[in-house]
């Protein structure tokens, strides 16, 4: 049995049905440059349940990392604009909320942590000063009692000897603990939903390993839903519960993980799925590839956007967009062949 | 921290015993020589001029003469002038406080309009505003200085009377803090105000770098606010490169300050600086460069504590 179809045994069930605690729909984004304008994300839809990850995969420039930003209401400049669709945190839509009522939310109800552990602390901040700001922010808490708890904090994120950490400065701590840190910043108000972009994508693999099993203790500890964007479909088969695939700005299936990894529905899904290299004791045949590339978002065709790159296309994909259909209780997929596949 | 300031001061004494060979290098290839002030006095005639050359020692070969002004430059003893013959020291500090008052209110608005306008200029980019604190700048930094102190007096001074034209104070009115500081203002103005422009710059792109760095999404990601995310996570890191800079800046502002001082008739180092020079003054000239450098070397030390304070990689290093 390869590794992955084992990490996909042993993952969790999905949650039993209940009201979802965050719900995106219809999510687009619009990116203006110079002249032209681009839809970066059309129609991005998925909904999150307490105690649920959903791993939101796909490739580089599939809009994972913008859906995040655009739901954190982090992405908006002059030139990126969130122009359609709802994010319901527990029925607040988030993108209607001004600006000051969004800061009272992150940190609080929602929170975020980046792929980039490096860079993502303040470097002449102390790191229980920054454990501190949230708790600080958010709930009013003293000094004193914020810096107790930021020692907690680290302690709860595994880190030892952690008030000794705490008045250590970000350049003192290597990638793994910074991420442990960043963690520990995102809990401290022990938010509904916590949105980790590839989290451990800078990180050494059995730092990785640590970092993913951190995560799904405190989500089991917390009851938080979690948003786990990722390209490495590894990690979605350890952690996630369900899984939602983009391509090209779009939402392609949507299915628990035990299910896409059964049988994918969307012929995107199922050519990542061959592209994973496994272990086996035959001689391995020869790694599957998807032929061709990603289309820009300047030249997005008509029709579907993987057809240019999809062996079961026809004439009408290439015509018309499939929009999201849902073939299951837990399933959905945007695939006029999803039959095919 | 106390490790770091000690190394840095002890890297200082090589800076500063450079700093004084050239100087005196300097000094010594200049045309005219020490002497070339007797020269043109009908009254001292050429064995005159040779017993002086004996008397300053300037028949002696150049290392033993640095040797010689250098050990008497550590003992406090910088020689006496040509003209009145006091000691050089004296005649250099006691200009010291109008050139600092002058320097010192100078930077004070440069820094503070200059950080300001720089960083709204950084937050609000390609704004209108952003558009007119930059070209406000630009056409503050081509002209020069001399021209801005011209325009400056002949305005506010000359036309409008409102304020004196130049000097530190009215005769007779040496202890008024209101004359003095109605003398401070025109020259102040026109020195804080090309510092200003290029401070303003250096802080636009400064901030401007800053808020493009992961940690202030971060920041933005914990719920804070505007205010709190400038403050505390933007501004140290800006004001780094800031600081540094400052140091780096100290001669040119220094220079800045002799054109106005000149203009005004302040009577700061700047003016003695250039009096020196046109009467052939070498040993204030000497003690004057020295100084400076002095000035800009403590300067940027106190730059380079300042940055290892904000931020702990520094001190490693």
């Amino acid at each position: 049995m390869s590794l992955l179809a084992d990490a996909v045994a042993r993952a969790a069930p999905a949650q039993a049905a209940g009201a979802p605690v965050l719900r995106v729909e219809g999510l687009g984004v619009r990116i203006r440059t110079g002249r032209h304008a681009l839809r970066a994300l059309d129609d991005v839809g998925f909904s999150l349940r307490r105690a649920e990850t959903l791993g939101l995969v796909g490739e580089s420039g599939s809009g994972k990392t913008l859906t995040a930003l655009a739901l954190m209401r982090l992405v908006e400049t002059s030139a990126i604009e969130i122009d359609r669709g709802q994010v319901a945190l527990d029925g607040v839509d988030l993108l209607g909320l001004p600006e000051r009522a969004m800061e009272d939310l992150r940190g609080r109800r929602i929170s975020m942590i980046f792929q980039e552990p490096m860079t993502a602390l303040n470097p002449v901040i102390s790191i229980g000063r920054q454990i501190e700001e949230p708790l600080r922010r958010h709930l009013g808490t003293g000094r004193r009692a914020a810096r107790d708890a930021a020692v907690a904090l680290l302690d709860q994120v595994g880190i030892r000897d952690a008030a000794r950490i705490a008045r250590c400065h970000p350049h003192e701590l290597s990638g793994g603990m910074r991420q442990r840190v960043t963690i520990a910043i995102a809990i401290a108000c022990r938010p509904d939903v916590l949105v980790a972009d590839e989290p451990t994508t800078a990180l050494d693999v059995t730092v990785q390993a640590q970092i993913l099993g951190l995560l799904r203790d405190l989500q089991a500890e917390m009851g938080m839903a979690m948003l786990l964007i990722t390209h490495d479909l590894g990690v979605v088969a350890e952690t996630a519960h369900r899984v939602a695939v983009m391509y090209a700005g779009r939402v392609v299936e949507t299915a628990p993980v035990g299910a896409l990894f059964r049988r994918p529905r969307h012929p995107y899904t199922r050519g990542l799925l061959r592209s994973i290299p496994r272990i086996a004791r035959e001689r391995p045949a020869a790694l599957a590839e998807i032929p061709g590339t990603v289309p820009g978002l300047l030249a997005l065709p008509e029709g579907c956007a993987f057809a240019a790159r999809c062996e079961l296309a026809t004439a009408h994909c290439v015509a018309e967009r499939p929009a999201l259909e849902r073939i299951g209780p837990e399933q959905a997929v945007a695939c006029w062949r999803h039959q095919h596949v | 921290m106390l490790r770091f300031i000690a190394t840095r001061l002890l890297q200082s004494i090589p800076l500063v015993i450079g700093v004084s060979l050239i100087g005196f290098a300097l000094m010594h290839l200049a045309p005219g020589g020490p002497l070339a002030v007797y020269t043109l006095n009908p009254s001292i005639n050429a064995q005159d001029i040779e017993r002086i050359r004996i008397i300053f020692g300037l028949d002696q070969p150049i290392h033993i003469q640095y040797v010689k002004w250098a050990t008497g430059m550590l003992r406090g003893d910088w020689g006496n002038t040509f003209f009145g013959g006091r000691p050089v020291l004296d005649v250099i500090l006691e200009r010291v406080p109008a050139t600092m008052l002058l320097m010192g209110s100078a930077l004070a608005v440069a820094i503070v309009l200059g950080l300001a306008i720089g960083i709204l200029g950084a937050v609000k980019r390609h704004s209108i505003f952003d558009y007119l604190a930059t070209s406000g700048a630009l056409f503050a930094l081509s002209f020069p200085t001399f021209w801005f102190g011209l325009m400056a007096i002949y305005v506010f001074a000359v036309r409008l009377r409102w304020l004196p034209s130049g000097g530190m104070f009215e005769l007779g009115e040496e202890d008024n803090i209101i004359d003095l500081l109605r003398h401070l203002v025109l020259p102040t103005a026109v020195l804080g105000l090309v510092i200003t422009a290029s401070w303003s710059r250096y802080a636009r792109s400064a901030f401007l770098e800053v808020l493009q760095q992961d940690y202030m999404r971060t920041a933005r990601a914990k719920g804070l606010r505007f205010h709190q995310r400038l403050l505390r996570h933007a501004f140290p890191n800006a004001v780094k490169p800031l600081i540094a800079l400052l140091g780096v800046e100290l001669p040119f502002l220094f220079s800045g300050a002799l054109v106005a001082e000149t203009i005004f008739g302040w009577p700061g180092m700047g003016r003695l600086f250039v009096d020196a020079l046109s009467m052939k003054e070498y040993p204030i000239l000497m003690g004057m460069i020295v100084f400076t450098a002095l000035f800009v070397i403590v300067g940027n030390l106190l730059a380079d504590v300042a940055i290892a304070a904000i931020d702990p990689r520094v001190r490693l290093a």
